[in-house]
């Protein structure tokens, strides 16, 4: 299982080395619409400074959402599937796989992110930095049930644009528990329950997605 | 009959069925191992299904079926996949990954050695193209990258879905020639084709289907 996700997480960070789709047009995307809010938000720096967690989380899961996309629609052409599947790799090891890449897409997506949050929306460096741990977690458990729900609306279980409505959901609990924690390293509060909320739906998504996603693939 | 000698595949009234609609609506077939079987019919008549359903890539409604000793009804696909190689007529590799990535891939997968993929390369004609990548290749490269790939597999089952579209002369020349070799060596071939072969060597057993069904078994 964890040769089979090595090999596919490989494959698929090689992949977006080469097309470059984060680099050019996710990242500028996330970096746009964290801009956009901060013009929305007025000049008013205190403003922008308390509301930074919740709309960074909100880039972040528009970011998720195209990369999950991308990440499932490099194995939904039909030769690609059938050619793969006739490979016989572990649906476990897959699933691991997809979601470290994804894992590994997001929290490159957020450091950017997090840095605009210091630049843009003027929240606190040392408090940015205290929040990483647990961007890092509420990122992976993000990308663990995004790599789920994108396998249950790819190919032919779904349409990929079920993917938001599907997916807000199960993302929900992420972004508030996400949310608290950026916001307590912040301004002071219970960072480490957040963090281990985050960190119990991490296990939780990984777990589930071991167990289910061949059933899905299967689908 | 010795084990030698089974049949590699045995279908008896075998349907499938994909949201309802027949795909395969009573398929009765025997293979004999290392033999050469061509199907022939119109758009819709079931070729590339029975090849689907062959390969494990689509799922035994009703009826029996057995492919390599692997009960379709009741059996691991998944370990059948991995005895079987698909060459579709459709794109069948990740695009942004170059032709010896997308093999290596393939190698890995399958714990196969990856020390001949220059002599399957070169073989192949593509050795010139080893570090292109595959959305650079035109679509007879690319079917000949599809060979590459299952000569480097050594797959016990070939199912090739329309290999002759997009080649040339000399490329379909090439294929029958790789075709006599495999089933030589005592793998066991079923291809899906629109037109005879034209290697006056090859002598395969041609199968007419018609709405899902074979209507007519030429050995």
């Amino acid at each position: 299982m964890i040769r089979t996700a090595m090999l596919v997480a490989a494959k698929d960070l090689r992949i977006e080395r080469r097309s470059r789709v984060l680099l050019w047009q996710v990242v500028p995307f996330g970096v746009m619409a964290l801009l956009l809010c901060g013009l929305a938000l007025g000049p008013n720096r205190a403003g922008h400074s308390s509301a930074a967690p919740g709309l960074f989380y909100v880039v972040v899961v528009l970011v998720a959402l195209l990369m999950i996309n991308r990440s499932q629609a490099v194995e939904s052409t039909p030769g690609t599937r059938a050619s793969v599947a006739t490979l016989g790799l572990d649906p476990a090891g897959v699933f691991l796989g997809k979601s470290l890449a994804l894992a590994v897409e997001l929290w490159l997506a957020g450091a950017v992110l997090a840095t605009g949050c210091v630049l843009v929306l003027h929240t606190a460096l040392h408090g940015t930095l205290v929040a990483l741990p647990s961007i890092v977690v509420a990122l992976g458990a993000l990308s663990a049930a995004g790599t789920l729900y994108g396998a249950l609306t790819s190919g032919g279980a779904g349409p990929a644009t079920l993917l938001p409505v599907l997916s807000l959901p199960a993302f929900a609990p992420l972004l508030i528990a996400g949310e608290r924690s950026f916001s307590a390293a912040l301004y002071g509060g219970a960072l480490w329950q957040w963090w281990v909320v985050s960190l119990v739906a991490l296990v939780a998504y990984l777990a589930v997605g071991i167990l289910l996603y061949g059933v899905l693939e299967e689908s | 009959m010795s084990h030698a000698e089974a049949p590699v595949a045995v279908l008896r009234g075998a349907v499938a069925l994909v949201n309802g609609f027949p795909l395969l609506s009573g398929v009765d077939l025997e293979v004999a191992p290392a033999t050469l079987t061509v199907l022939f019919g119109a758009n819709g008549a079931g070729k590339t299904s029975l090849l689907r359903l062959l390969g494990g890539l689509i799922g035994l409604s009703t009826g029996e079926a057995s492919v390599l000793g692997v009960d379709l009804a009741r059996g691991d696909r998944r370990l059948l996949r991995r005895r079987v190689g698909w060459l579709g007529h459709e794109g069948s590799f990740y695009d942004d990954l170059t032709v010896a990535e997308n093999l290596t891939f393939a190698a890995r997968a399958l714990e196969r050695p990856t020390h001949d993929l220059d002599v399957v390369l070169a073989r192949m004609g593509l050795q010139s193209r080893r570090d292109t990548t595959t959305k650079q290749l035109s679509a007879g490269q690319r079917r000949r990258l599809g060979l590459a790939w299952l000569v480097l597999r050594r797959p016990e089952l070939w199912l090739l879905d329309e290999p002759y579209a997009s080649l040339d002369d000399e490329g379909r020349t090439f294929f029958d020639e790789l075709l006599g070799e495999v089933v030589a060596h005592g793998a066991t071939v079923l291809v899906s084709a629109h037109d005879p072969l034209r290697s006056p060597t090859l002598r395969p057993r041609t199968l007419l289907m018609a709405g899902g069904r074979v209507i007519e078994d030429r050995p």
